[in-house]
């Protein structure tokens, strides 16, 4: 490996950083507003013109993981006094709470679902990857060309075939059914780019642990998935922003036990006036566990972009 | 430790046939050469061996155990691979106690077994070290040591110099045939560098398009080709072939070039037709009182010697000659051939003719 690279200039340097930043700013900013809104009372969240700085108030946060009731002022005053900071600011609303959202159970059925669907991707998606990388599989490139045709239409192209089939096997607002179908979907992707990985680690590897009198088996797990690691990272991360994204087959598929939090945060709209704090809020939690996942596994990610990218 | 016998194997992939029907011995504690170019079949003949490959047909024994069919992780033998393979993600230590965690050897044991092969490799130093960062010469050392730390029945080197600079490609053949020495272990090595075959291997098998053109000790094969082929892949320059058309019968002792007569070594076998003169480079001498004469096209100035490029009534041929051999562009000048080195080839079958000289190399080979 020799590049020749030339130093660039201090202004193309500027330039170019501005450029980024710009980016970035476009970018975050829609981000930054929700986040934002998430922390505004509702008279605050639809003043116009916006506001920039306001007082912030855990509102939103309450309003999202509650459900409450307005009664009138003497009824109010009839109750005892609150209990807790999150009674007294509801109370302060002229509303008393009944008791819990739903939001935490969608936000653990998308946890489930979105993780769930992206272990079982990763786990067959690396066997069929690591087959298609090592073996002579017959009809290999036609099944590997199949296998990305599924990715060619839409998904949502085949969503009445799939609630159809999902009623008669009883899978309908399932985690299994919802695991099982986004695993379907992803595991194309993880396919080809898991094939991709695997095909830049050299096979001299496994045939040195062969050698070295290891079985094939143990040749797979002890040598190729370290180094296949930053692959394996970068394609659960594809796959788990899209299964933790999905909206139209969650629409569709999901109504109670079942249903992820994309399809559940727009309902909060309905309580009590548009509430947009608390969609703001739901919207800002259900980033977290994406946000996380990729921080944790950004320097793989970073590695996993660039990978292949430069021919040895 | 032990022998290795190769009977009539064969690999084909697909229609692709990389090794015809080969066979050959390697006899215990040999260093052997598995010489020939690029796609002659001499790696695949090598991963048979040690079951990276399966062979389509024939027979492989290590110690008279027949291990065709036997997995590699089965046959106790130990590779090094040419990109050396040493696992990036293990430091020194844990790359060559590799083997023996295999086999569930003590955690003491392993560490003493490995501190003693990094003695001997001189790597003692490095052993904590990731291997990302190593020389290649470092690297080249912890594949011989993952190879040498279990004591395996034979070491099989797949071109194990070739990703190291020329300088230190020397020093480190220089090592491997002392470490072999030392060691005593049948090892087969791969190469297509003619001359790292001759300057390590004990002996020599020379491959072309998956067949085994001569197997012998380096000395034979280079006096005594036994096709043209190895003739023309062995020395640098290559081996001189002087085309002429006629016969050749049992008996023979010269031939007619452009009216000259040359002798050759007593022939025992007979040809008729297209035929050649094989003449090393070195056994060309310049000679104005012999009537066979060339005019010189080229010279080459090398030091002690030069390469003399001369055009013949025969086709073009190359003389090492001294340095003090005044020699001018141009100039006609008369040659004179070692008779006792020549070859007579068969120019349609590329193969030698027997005569007196060769027939102990030819008739075992």
């Amino acid at each position: 490996m020799s590049f020749s690279v030339t130093e660039p200039s201090v202004a193309t340097k500027w330039f170019a950083g501005t450029a980024v930043m710009l980016y970035a700013i476009i970018t975050i900013l829609p981000l930054m507003w929700i986040i934002a809104t998430g922390f505004k009372s509702p008279a605050d969240s639809i003043a116009y013109p916006p506001k920039v700085v306001f007082e912030p108030t855990l509102e939103g946060y309450v309003n999202l993981f509650t459900q409450r009731t307005r009664l009138n002022q003497d009824d109010l005053d009839a109750l005892p006094p609150p209990e807790t900071w999150y009674d007294e600011m509801v109370r302060e609303q002229g509303q008393v709470i009944t008791g819990r959202s739903r939001y935490g159970e969608r936000f653990m059925n998308s946890v489930i679902i979105g993780f769930g669907s992206t272990f079982l991707c990763m786990v067959l998606g690396t066997a069929a990857a690591y087959a298609f990388s090592r073996f002579r599989v017959p009809l290999k490139d036609d099944l590997l060309f199949f296998i990305l045709s599924t990715r060619m239409m839409p998904p949502i192209a085949v969503a009445i075939p799939i609630f159809l089939m999902f009623r008669q096997l009883g899978l309908n607002d399932t985690h299994l059914g919802m695991i099982l179908l986004y695993t379907a979907v992803n595991l194309s992707l993880s396919v080809w780019l898991l094939k991709g990985f695997i095909d830049e680690i050299p096979v001299e590897y496994e045939e040195a642990a062969l050698i070295d009198g290891y079985t094939r088996f143990q040749a797979f797990y002890k040598v190729v998935l370290p180094q296949a690691a930053t692959g394996i990272a970068s394609t659960a991360i594809f796959c788990l922003i899209f299964a933790w994204n999905e909206y139209a087959f969650a629409v569709l598929l999901t109504s109670g036990t079942a249903q992820t939090a994309p399809p559940f945060i727009p309902t909060i709209i309905g309580v009590g006036g548009k509430d947009w704090p608390a969609v703001a809020a739901g919207a800002t939690i259900f980033l977290v566990p994406v946000m996380v996942f990729t921080i944790l596994l950004r320097k793989h990610l970073l590695r996993g972009i660039t990978f292949g990218a430069v021919r040895k | 430790m032990a022998q290795i016998r190769i009977e009539n194997v064969r690999k084909e992939f697909g229609a692709f046939t990389a090794v015809q029907s080969s066979s050959f011995t390697i006899e215990d504690g040999e260093f052997f050469m598995l010489l020939g170019p690029s796609g002659c079949g001499k790696t695949t003949t090598l991963r048979m061996m040690a079951g990276l490959e399966l062979p389509t047909s024939g027979e492989i024994y290590i110690d008279g155990e027949e291990v065709g069919m036997k997995p590699a992780s089965k046959r106790d033998i130990a590779f090094v691979f040419q990109m050396f393979a040493l696992y990036p993600h293990m430091n020194v230590g844990k790359n060559i106690s590799y083997p023996l965690l295999s086999q569930g050897m003590p955690k003491a044991q392993v560490k003493k077994k490995v501190d003693e092969v990094a003695q001997i490799l001189g790597i003692t130093d490095i052993l904590k070290k990731p291997v990302g960062g190593l020389s290649g010469g470092d690297r080249q050392r912890v594949a011989l040591g993952r190879a040498i730390v279990r004591d395996p029945k034979a070491f099989f080197m797949d071109e194990p110099l070739g990703a190291l600079d020329a300088e230190f490609r020397e020093h480190m053949s220089e090592e491997l045939r002392a470490l072999h020495d030392r060691m005593g272990a049948t090892t087969v090595y791969v190469t297509h560098d003619q001359l790292e075959a001759m300057q390590m291997g004990d002996k020599i098998v020379v491959m072309n398009h998956g067949v085994v053109e001569q197997f012998g000790v380096p000395q034979d094969i280079y006096d005594w080709p036994a096709t043209m082929f190895v003739a023309s892949f062995i020395g640098s320059p290559a081996m001189n072939f002087l085309n002429f058309h006629g016969i050749v019968g049992t008996g023979t002792t010269a031939v007619t070039l452009a009216e000259s007569e040359i002798k050759v070594p007593e022939q025992l076998g007979g040809a008729r037709g297209d035929l050649a003169l094989g003449v090393r480079p070195e056994h060309v001498h310049l000679d104005d009182s012999s009537d066979y004469r060339g005019e010189v096209t080229a010279t080459e100035y090398l030091g002690t010697t030069q390469i003399v490029t001369l055009n013949t009534p025969n086709g073009e041929i190359k003389a090492r000659t001294p340095s003090s051999d005044r020699v001018v562009v141009g100039e006609k000048t008369g040659l004179r051939f070692d008779e006792r080195t020549i070859t007579v080839f068969e120019a349609e079958k590329g193969r030698a003719v027997l005569s007196a000289a060769n027939q102990g190399v030819l008739s075992h080979g």
